[in-house]
Order: structure tokens, then sequence, then C-alpha cells
């Protein structure tokens, strides 16, 4: 059960509760984290507090679900301590049974997925609707499981949400026209559960785990390719205990790969300026920083420029380690939306598309434009939206 | 009364329910369609003036007990079988509201008949009675027969318009009497509806404005809709994150999830995360400048149309409707 | 004190539903299965007691698909035992669960005397009545319905459950104990449980089975489903065109017609 049998006593004796220890209580942690102003007890204090033996207050205090596991702290931290990938998590796993109660918006996205397979409470049956509308043929591995190249682990927000589907759709056109020997899960298929670990439940992520691994192990296939950068990190980092050992590529770095190939099919001038935003999982966790960049700038037509904070230093869109389902909650603590602060970054460059590789920045960017009132003045496209856009007939 | 259509008169804190006209009005058209009478039983403590209000009917029994002055399930259902005993009609229908609930299934189980639930309609197919039920959260709709008469058919509010169930006429009112055992169960008193914020998820009725509203200042045209409608008004998310309204009023994902039997949106666009919150509302009707407007595909009735001019003019229409039911 | 929850399945309405050959019943080898909405409120309401005045809360459902995780759910919630109702016909109708769950009571050793039984107030497909009022008259037991909060009395003889009314009016009824209440909505929405502790549930506690003792005939008269279509969103609104005028006429009669105005 590995993390599972963690608990707040044992915590100390653990590889992750060892590096506690280590800790210098430099602070640089608490200055990177984006709501390390807001939080009773920023990464330090927690740190300092789990050490002092108080433990109770930190996982009853509410500081651990500010967290959106945005990886800044870790990134940035003096002694390598693993604060976003196996501290945090452990001690939020720890402050989910203590919470007196859960706020109900995350309650509900957590039931959604232990049983629909997806947060939204979409109808698991429906996964694969979404491939009748993408123009070009799917195999769908539940139908025809001849052994295909690439597994294309499609995801949640990519499956169900209307956006999402954009990015399915483009992604689809592209492996189509590029000759790739890929097929897809369907309805088979459920959330990788990166966001139930981060989310603190590791009981869900280990269920969705052992379901997909079980999923994968009855087809012949070479390497997974996931559209979700939270499914890649699942895929990267926890499921090979497991035995998960195909390879493995995120959509964008994968489309990079194949640039020679690709370049000839991208016809169609696009006279866009595009400001691109990293997402934390591909970026600060992964530094893919550069194969998103060449993609773009391989589009006849099309400029890029940066904003102030990109790559390592790049700003959370928020929605990590759960914050997708916690928005109402953070809005009563008055915390400000990541996601606004990053728009407004991206509307001052002056570029007409905010890019981004990550499906849950599209429904995140949209609506905070909204929210800050400039939905007029700058579009957000996914790269592959933009590479298929380039791609003509 | 034996071979009527009988109708339970649901009374509630002095007067009869809407939901007992709508009965009454689908309870005529059965009854006439059979060649048969239309018949009413009232329950209730020094109630009997009520019985005049109840015209649509051939004829009224009233049931006097101090016990029936609450509609308890237990003493009247047990109150209604005695009545029914020796003359028993076809079918005996049961509103479907908090008033009642119960009382029909143990209506059923007392006179040994069969109790179907959840009707929407009544039909006459080759003499038999069928039921057109509403179930499973609306996703199906059951064609159903009883295997014998009387069946006690429990109806959803809205069946048919509560005016056609209303009538000048004086009906022939009887009076019966019932020996009742005392009640478990008892009224201590009733506690009114506290004010301060509504809780959406009880409404019947939404109006829910997004963006497409404009400013705080066009919320009253939202609030008056609401009351013409007897509801409340909700709100997207930028609603009110603008703090145009509170906290309380969101629908969607990360705020309410809401099931009305009536929600109307107004400039909202209909963005996923708000749609997750309201789509299983029974009827969704939608207003919005923009005809691609995704709200579109979740609402049953849409309107291309300025929010701003529509609301005005759809709150006169309701409310003169109004005022022309209540002179009926 | 002993609380009994009284649970049962119900079709899962988020997943398609399908209908079987015949055109009569739902596909129940398609349908999946839920522990019905209100049903989860009554176990909340009982857990809730439980903290409160040190009950034992024993959660009875009928075999069905999925059921053994609603079970084990309960138990990991803080139920303390677990008992299922196994070798019905799939697709009972309300009636006969009723049936199965009222001999259950007064067989299965330990279920009776409870001094409180506490169930959903209705399920998505409780098309020939309700359980709770079934099960109050098959036991000769007081029943309520529609209940959104409950306190007992010191002596625990007496219940006062407050019922809904429309435009946010409540009622509070005295109940005598032992009693049958329909629960329409838990004090609090019911719990979060984490998924590891249903998982050790599973390893450690046991669901004990009990048969189906009914009689032969199947009991009363029941309701005869002859025809069954699915109600198919439209995907797209119904258009209203127009001046303002004439669409708000067009709406209103919408709104008669649907029992609204
Ligand atoms: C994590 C997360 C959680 C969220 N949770 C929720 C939630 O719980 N609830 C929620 O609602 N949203 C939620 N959102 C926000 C959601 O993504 C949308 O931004 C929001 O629902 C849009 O609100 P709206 O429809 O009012 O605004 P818009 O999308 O801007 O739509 C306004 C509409 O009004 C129309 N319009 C404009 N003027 C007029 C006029 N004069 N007459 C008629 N129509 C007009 C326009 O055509 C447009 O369709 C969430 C977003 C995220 C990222
Ligand atoms: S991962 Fe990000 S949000 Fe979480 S503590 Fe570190 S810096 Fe703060
Ligand atoms: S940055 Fe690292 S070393 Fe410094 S306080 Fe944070 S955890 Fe400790």
């Amino acid at each position: 059960m590995g993390a599972c049998s963690v608990t707040l006593e044992t915590l100390p004796r653990f590889p992750e509760g060892k590096e506690l220890l280590t800790c210098l209580q430099c602070g640089v942690c608490s200055g990177t984290c984006p709501y390390g102003d807001v939080m009773e007890y920023p990464p330090r204090r927690m740190i300092a507090m789990m050490r002092a033996g108080l433990q109770e207050k930190v996982y009853t205090s509410d500081s651990l679900l500010a967290c959106v596991a945005c990886y800044a702290c870790q990134v940035k931290c003096p002694r390598g301590i693993r604060l976003t990938e196996a501290l945090l998590p452990l001690m939020k796993e720890q402050a989910l049974t203590h919470l007196p109660e859960l706020p109900g918006e995350l309650q509900k996205a957590l039931q959604s997925t232990l049983r629909y397979g997806n947060p939204m409470g979409e109808p698991s049956r429906k996964r694969a609707a979404w491939v009748k509308t993408a123009g070009v043929p799917i195999r769908i591995l539940a139908e025809d499981p001849r052994p295909a190249d690439v597994l294309w682990f499609v995801e949640c927000y990519t499956s169900f949400y209307p956006r999402g589907q954009d990015n399915s759709r483009a992604t689809a056109r592209l492996f189509h026209r590029l000759g790739i020997d890929f097929a897809i899960l369907g309805n088979e298929e459920k959330c990788a559960g990166e966001c139930g670990r981060l989310t603190w439940e590791p009981g869900l992520f280990e269920t969705l785990m052992d379901y997909n691994m079980a999923i994968f192990q009855k087809y012949r296939f070479d390497r997974v390719v996931t559209s979700c950068p939270h499914a890649h990190n699942a895929f990267k980092n926890r499921y090979p205990a497991l035995g998960f050992n195909w390879g493995l590529e995120h959509t964008t770095p994968f489309l990079a790969q194949h640039l020679d190939r690709l370049k000839p099919l991208l016809t169609r001038k696009l006279n866009y300026t595009v400001t691109y935003h990293d997402s934390c999982c591909l970026g600060r966790q992964n530094e893919f920083y550069e194969p998103p960049r060449r993609l773009l700038k391989a589009i006849p037509g099309l400029k890029t420029v940066e904003m102030v904070h990109n790559r390592g230093n790049s700003i959370c869109c928020g929605g990590g380690g759960g914050g997708m389902w916690l928005d109402t909650y953070f809005k009563a603590k008055g915390y400000e939306r990541l996601s606004e602060r990053r728009v407004k970054e991206a509307v001052a460059t002056g570029a007409d598309v905010l890019a981004v590789s990550c499906p849950y920045e599209v429904s995140r960017f949209e609506d905070a434009l909204k929210v800050v009132g400039y939905d007029k003045r700058i579009v957000v496209r996914d790269v592959t939206e933009l590479l298929a856009e380039a791609m003509e007939e | 009364m034996t071979g009527s259509i009988c109708v339970f008169a649901e009374q509630w804190r002095g007067s009869i329910s809407e939901a007992t006209y709508e009965a009454l009005a689908l309870g005529r058209e059965v009854a006439d369609a059979l060649g048969v009478q239309l018949t009413a039983i009232l329950t209730g403590s020094n109630a009997r003036e009520l019985a005049q209000t109840l015209g649509a009917a051939d004829l009224v029994v009233y049931v006097d007990h101090p016990l029936l002055a609450e509609t308890l399930p237990q003493p009247t259902a047990e109150a209604l079988a005695q009545v029914l005993q020796d003359r028993r009609p076809r079918a005996f229908i049961v509103p479907l509201t908090n008033v009642s609930l119960g009382v029909g299934t143990l209506l059923a189980l007392r006179l040994g008949t069969a109790g179907i639930n959840f009707c929407k309609d009544v039909r006459i197919a080759g003499g038999r009675l069928q039921a057109v039920c509403v179930m499973y959260g609306g996703k199906i709709e059951a064609t159903v027969e009883a295997a014998g008469e009387p069946v006690v058919l429990g109806l959803w509010p809205g069946a048919r318009p509560a005016e056609k169930g209303r009538s000048s006429r004086s009906p022939v009112v009887e009076e019966a009497t019932v020996s009742l055992r005392d009640s478990p169960v008892l009224l201590r008193r009733y506690v009114e509806a506290e004010a301060g914020d509504v809780d959406l998820t009880k409404q019947d009725v939404l109006v829910a404005v997004g963006r497409g509203i404009q400013s705080k200042d066009n919320l009253g045209l939202a609030e008056d809709l609401a009351k013409s409608l007897g509801g409340a008004v909700a709100g997207s998310r930028p609603v009110i994150d603008q703090g145009w309204l509170p906290l309380s009023r969101q629908v969607g994902k990360s705020g309410l999830s809401v099931k009305p039997k009536l929600y109307v949106a107004l400039g909202i666009s209909g963005a996923p995360e708000h749609v997750e919150g309201m789509k299983d509302s029974a009827l969704i009707v939608a207003v919005n400048s923009d005809p691609r407007a995704p709200i579109f595909n979740v609402a049953h009735y849409g309107i291309v149309a300025d929010v701003l001019e529509t609301i005005p003019v759809l709150t006169a229409a309701i409310e003169a409707k109004r005022a022309v039911a209540r002179h009926a | 004190m002993r609380i009994l929850v009284l649970m049962k399945m119900a079709p899962d309405v988020v997943e398609e539903l399908e209908i079987a050959p015949g055109g009569t019943a739902l596909d129940l080898d398609y349908v999946r299965m839920i522990l019905s909405e209100s049903d989860d409120h009554a176990l909340e309401q009982a857990l809730l007691l439980k903290e409160r005045h040190g009950a034992t809360v024993t959660a009875l459902a009928l075999d069905a698909p999925e059921v053994d995780d609603a079970l084990f759910t309960a138990l990991a919630k803080g139920a303390d035992r677990a008992v299922k109702i196994a070798g019905l016909d799939a697709g009972f109708p309300t009636s006969q669960a009723a049936r199965a769950m009222s001999q259950a009571i007064a067989q299965v050793p330990g279920l009776s005397p409870a001094d409180l039984i506490l169930t959903g107030v209705q399920a998505i497909d409780d098309l020939d009545g309700l359980i709770a009022p079934m099960v109050a008259h098959a036991l000769d037991l007081p029943y309520l319905g529609i209940v959104t909060r409950l306190s007992l009395d010191a002596s625990g003889r007496t219940a006062l459950a407050t019922k809904e009314y429309p435009g946010g009016v409540r009622g509070e009824f005295e109940v005598k104990l032992p009693a049958v209440l329909g629960i329409q909505a838990a004090e609090k929405p019911p719990r979060y449980v984490p998924v590891a502790k249903v998982r050790a549930a599973m390893k450690t506690q046991k669901i004990d089975s009990a048969p189906a003792s009914l009689p032969a005939d199947g009991g009363c008269a029941a309701a005869q489903v002859v025809e069954m279509k699915r109600n198919e969103p439209a995907g797209h609104a119904e258009m209203l065109d127009g001046d303002p005028e004439s669409v708000s006429d067009k709406l209103c009669g919408i709104l008669t017609g649907h029992g609204l105005l």
C-alpha cells in the first residue's frame, strides 16, 4: 500500500519524513510559494512545526489545502527536499482525515473520480463519445486489440470538456497526418489519478492505478503518450512501482520529436502573436521548456513573446493539487485566483493568443479572462490546436 | 363513489393545495371519458367549509376527526380506507406533495390494492386505466397498468393547470365518520421560513443571471421576474465574483447543484462549470443574444434576444396571466 | 439505542439507461446501480445520531450489483454492522424490497428490536410505493417522511423530527419510538470517507448475509409496466422566435402547460 501505511506517528521514519530533518529553515520555499503569504503556516513553518511535534496543528490548519502543487518550492529548495512530490502530499493525506469537513466541491470531484473515472461526474460510458467528431479514424483497443506503437491516454478534460475535445481532435488529426500507429482505450480509460494523490486521497489514487494498470496489461503497445501533464507525472513517478515500464511521452514534446516531418505539413500562415504558458508539471517538474516553443516557432507567420514569468518561474494557474476543486473555498478565504494573476501578465505582453499544453489551463484561463474583463483581448489555445490549424487539409 | 374517479383533497393550514385542483382537473377528464362520477374526499378537523371549493367534483365526502387536522400519513390513510372500504372507486388520486407523501402507499396497502407512483398523466386504453409515469429522475417514461382496481395513483404536480380544476359550482357534500386510534406521531408546531438568505437547492423556480445582465443595477429586473414566478435569483460565477450576489447564490461546479422545476438562464453562456450545477433541472429556459451560446444545448426552450429587453416584457406577461388566474 | 438503516440500490442515472428487449423494463445487465441518494442521507443521519447519543448503527441492504461497495462504505464511515439480504430476483419492485426487509428485521438475529429505522424518503425507482411506509405498515410502527432534522429526547423513547413543507415552512413532530422515518436530507451532507478506509474495511470487516424469505404468492397486486421509453434529451433547445411580446406569450403558454403558472 506504500504511502497509505504512513501515519502521523510513523511519518518521520519514512524517507520522505526523514527529509524533514535536513531542512535548513532558510525560508526559500515560503518565499516562492504563490500562496505563501496567505497560508497560516507556509512550508518552512510547517516543517519547523512537524519537527517540534506539532503535527496535529499542521494537519488541522487549512494551510495544506492552499498548496496547489506547483513545484515552485521544490525546485528552489537548496537541500533538494522533494516538497511537492513527496512531503506535502504525505502531510495533506493526514489533513484529509483530520479536517472536520471536506469542501463540498472537492468531495464531489473525488467521489465522481472514484465512481465514473472522471472528476466532472460525466458518464464513464461516454468517455469516447468525442471520437465520432474527430474527423479522422481513431482506433479503440477494446474494438480492435491489435498491437499499436502509441497508446494515446487521452485523459478527462480532453475527453469531456468541450474545449478539451478541441485539443483531442487536433491531436488526432496531427497523429493521423504524421502516420503514427496509435490507439486509445476509449471507455475503458479512467483518470490516471495524479490529482487524487496530490489532493490527499492516496486510496483513490491507488484504486485508479490498479485499474489502469490492469487495462494496460490487456493490450500490446510500445509507449504511452498522454495529453495531460498530470497523467504524465503519475505514469512517470508513481506507476513504475506497479510495473509500468512502457515508453512515456506527453503529446507536446512527443510532437516536437516529429518536428522534421511535421514542419512541411504546417503550410497555413497564422499571423498570431503568441505567448506560451509553462505548466508546472511539464515545466518545473520535467523541464520541457523548449519543445512547445520549437513547435510554435515552426508555424509560419507566428510570432512568440514571453511573459515576465516564464519557464522555471512560470506562475501556476492554480488548478493543481486540488485547486481545480477548491475555487469557492479559496474565494471564501479571500485568496487571489492565480489564473487571474497569470492572464493579466499574458495580456500585458500584447499577444493575441495565450498558448498552453495542459488541458486544465484552457478552462481556467478562459474563465479568468472573463472575470478580469479581457476576454475580447486574447484567446487561449492549446499548442496542438494551433498546429492543427496551421495544417491545411 | 363506487366506480368513480376519486381525488384526495389535500388541505394544509386552512386551504386546499394547488396540486389538488390539478388532480381534480385530470380526474374530471378521466371521469368524463369513462362516463363515471368524479368524487373527492376531504379530511380535516372543522374544515367542512373547504368542501365548497371542490366544485369540480360531483360529490365530496368530508371526514371530520381531531386527528385529521393535519395530514398525518397513518391516520389519514386509515380514515380514507374506512371510507372507501365498501364503496370502492376505480382510481384514487393522491397528489405527490410534501403534505401527503406516504398517504398513497399506506392506503394501497390498507386496501390490499395496487399503488402506482410518479404519475404525470392517466389514459384509458380498452376501458382500462393506464398511468403514464416519470421515473428515474425524468430519464424514463413508463406506461403502467394496475393488475386490479381500485388503483391508488400518486400524481406529480403539474399534470394539468390548476385553474381547470376550480369551479364555482357547489358540490354535493356528504359527511362520513371514522374511528381512529391514537397517533404516535403528532405535530408540535410549525416553524416559519427563516428570513435571511434562501436555500437555492430548495427552490422550485430559479432565475439565474450571468454576465449578460451587464450591471448590478439590472439585477432588479431578474428579481421581479423571480418574484412573479415565485422563485429566487441565482447567478453564474462571474456575477458572484463581482459581488452582485452572495456566494450562496452560485450555481455550478464550485457552487450549488440545483434541480428546480424551472431554471431560467439569463445571459449565461453555458460554460461546462455552470452546466454541471443545473443540467438536471426539469425545465430549462435560456435567453441569450448569441444564437450559438452553448446554453442552448442544454436548455429545453431558447430565446435569442437582449435580456434587458426581454425580462420586463416577460415579467409583465406572467403577472397578467397570474392576475387572470386569480380572478377565475 | 439501536438504529437500523435500510438501503436500496437504484439505477445510476448519470450513466445511460437502456431498455431491455421487450420494452417494459430497464436492461439490468447494462445499468449501473448506486446507493439511492436519500438512503445515503439516512445513513449519515444515523451516524450523526450515533455520535450524539452513542447508538449502534446497522446497515441493511438488498443484494444488488455494487451493493457490497455501498455496505463497506457504510462500515468505513462508522456503521457497526452490515447485513445483506440475498436471493431476490433482479429488478424486484419496491413492495417486494419492503417485504424482504420487514421479514429480515423480524427474523435476522440482532436486528430487532430497533429503536429507530431510517431510510431514504423515496428512490427514483419507487414505482409501486415507498419503502418507509411499507415497512412501517408491515411492522406496525409509526411513520413520518421528508424528515430533515432529528433529535432524541433523554429517555430515548421519543424523537423530535422536522419535516419540510412548501415555502420553507417546517413542521416539528413528536414521534414515539420505535418508528420508521423517511429521511430527505441529513443535517449535514453525507461525509467523505477516504478510499483507503473503505479498502481497509473490505479486508478487516465482513458483511452478514441473510436469505430473503418471501411469501410464495409474492404479496399483493402489483403494478405492471406495459411500455417503457427513454426521454431523449433533445440536444438543442426549441427556439421561440418573434418580438418580445409574442415570445413572452409563447413562454407563458409553455410554463402554464408545465403547471408553473
Ligand atoms: C475551477 C473553476 C470553477 C468554476 N466554477 C463555476 C461555477 O460553480 N459556476 C459558474 O457559473 N461558473 C464557474 N466557473 C466559471 C465558468 O468557467 C465561466 O467562466 C462562467 O460560468 C461564465 O459565466 P457567464 O455565462 O455568466 O459569462 P459568459 O461566459 O461571459 O457569458 C455571458 C453570456 O451573456 C450573453 N450576453 C451578453 N449580453 C447579453 C444581452 N444583452 N442579452 C442576452 N445575452 C447577453 C453572451 O452572449 C454570453 O453568452 C468556474 C471556472 C473554473 C475554472
Ligand atoms: S508546491 Fe507550490 S503551492 Fe505548494 S507549497 Fe510549494 S510553492 Fe506552495
Ligand atoms: S527551501 Fe528547503 S531547506 Fe529551505 S526552508 Fe524550505 S524546505 Fe527547508
